[in-house]
């Protein structure tokens, strides 16, 4: 059988793709892990790896451009450039939430708050769960998945206004926990976007599959 | 009757003697719109364009059946074909001036159809070159021979020269292949004019040729029309696999 130069490109292409996934599910993962140990090393080593994450950004796009301009892809392989190059948005703000978790990780006490001990990991872990979906749904071309992973945020959103709720509980009964519970306010903010980060992930590969833009 | 300009095509089949060339083909093209034909050699695309100015009547052993009408009319049911070629002009492949001046190749129709008056076959002969965007290119050599213009240049004078007669269709088989990327784009940017007042059928092997100028794309594969629709749907989103292996080079 011909290997279509095109196919090797997209291949090269999806693979570059699936590195930066796994990087910034890793940041994900390091930066809660950082948060909940209140390890400032740790958290430093996060913040600061957004920069690789922006440079696959960069050369991920100029390679999606490099194709379009030598090849001049059309139906499936174009739809294939241009949710890769849809997608890498997402995946770069990923990483912006990730590093920024991490960057409040040094402004936060030792004290603990409610959040800690019940929602916030599980919110953590959903969020890589997403992320990890998301991309397998898009490399495996898996729309039941990619279904699946958007029906996921519902409990990310509700998960995040139980903890909305539970820190501003604890803000009325101690109000010497409020400069934390903000920060964790703000973390919480940050997880549930990288859901909704997940969810364009989850669009772009139903798009890239059927070619239409459904609504969910 | 007067001709329109939508062409509208029902079962249609052509045979050359045993070889069955199209097969019950069936499409809409609408008018003053750009339409491409699109498909490998042999798969019947430049017979159907040749249909439709009944190009393919003096071809031996052509049999051809099915219902083709441009507007009301069905073309192969009237017998005024002379009334048809007028209002379906066509462009070839290879431009063919005739050897003679630029002026007289823009006359040569008009005075077929009996216009003798050298005022008006004057101003047909400006308005055609101004329609063509080669005005101002020729005005000074309308008196030279037009096998002396450039490659781009005849092409473009064979278009002006189907202008002249106004048709109402402008059909294309291939008009650029022969072309360098410069000469091409004139053309292209001439289609595009040219669709404000005329329904255009061009036959292209260049995908995005037809990307860039066509309205609507019809894919065909050995006498078959696989698909029919709009431009940015077959590019984008085909229906079926076979245009989509077609369209991104994975064919055979």
């Amino acid at each position: 059988m011909t290997v279509y130069k095109l196919d090797v490109e997209l291949n090269d292409l999806k693979l570059e793709l699936l590195k930066m996934f796994r990087f910034v599910e890793e940041m994900i993962e390091q930066s809660i892990k950082a948060l909940l140990e209140r390890d400032e090393e740790l958290a430093k080593k996060v913040y600061e790896a957004d920069t690789f994450v922006d440079q696959a950004e960069l050369d991920i796009e100029r390679h999606c451009m490099k194709i379009m301009l030598k090849m001049q892809p059309v139906a499936k392989d174009f739809r294939d450039v241009s949710t890769v190059l849809k997608v890498i948005t997402d995946i770069e703000r990923i990483g912006d939430q990730a590093s920024d978790i991490a960057g409040i990780v040094p402004q936060i006490s030792d004290n603990k708050v409610g959040c800690e001990k019940t929602h916030l990991p599980e919110m953590g872990r959903l969020a890589v769960e997403m992320v990890r979906d998301s991309v397998n749904s898009f490399i495996r071309q898996d729309v039941e998945l990619a279904e699946k992973t958007i029906k996921a945020d519902d409990i990310m959103d509700s998960k995040f206004e139980e903890v909305k709720q539970e820190l501003i509980n604890e803000i009325k009964e101690n109000s010497a926990i409020a400069d934390d519970a903000i920060m964790f306010m703000m973390i919480v903010k940050y997880l549930e976007r990288i859901g909704d980060h997940a969810v364009n992930v989850c669009e772009w590969t139903d798009y890239n599959n059927s070619g239409e833009h459904r609504k969910f | 009757m007067e001709y329109g300009q939508n062409i509208s095509v029902k079962h249609a089949d052509l045979y050359y003697g045993d070889f069955h060339a199209l097969k019950d083909i069936s499409l809409e093209i609408p008018s003053k719109l750009i339409t491409a034909f699109i498909g490998p050699s042999g798969c019947g695309k430049s017979t159907l364009l040749k249909c439709f100015n009944r190009m393919n009547d003096l071809v031996e052993g052509c049999k051809i059946t099915g219902e083709f009408k441009i507007g009301d009319i069905d073309i192969y049911q009237s017998a005024d074909v002379n009334a048809l070629r007028k209002n379906v002009g066509m462009v070839f492949q290879k431009p063919n001036p005739f050897p003679m001046s630029v002026y007289d190749n823009i006359a040569y129709g008009p005075r077929t159809f009996g216009i003798k008056k050298r005022s008006e076959l004057d101003e047909i002969v400006e308005r055609s070159l101004k329609q063509a965007a080669m005005w101002d290119e020729l005005k000074d050599r309308l008196g030279k021979s037009a096998l002396g213009l450039s490659g781009g240049q005849q092409q473009r004078l064979c278009i002006a020269r189907s202008l002249a007669i106004n048709p109402k269709i402008l059909l294309m088989d291939e008009p650029t292949s022969a072309l360098d990327p410069i000469s091409t784009g004139k053309i292209e940017e001439l289609c595009n004019e040219l669709k404000h007042d005329m329904t255009i059928v061009i036959v292209t092997h260049n995908m995005q040729q037809a990307t860039r100028i066509s309205d609507k794309t019809g894919f065909f594969l050995l006498g078959d029309l696989i698909e029919f629709g709009d431009t940015d749907q077959i590019f984008s989103s085909p229906k079926e696999e076979q245009t989509e292996r077609y369209i991104t080079g994975r064919f055979g």
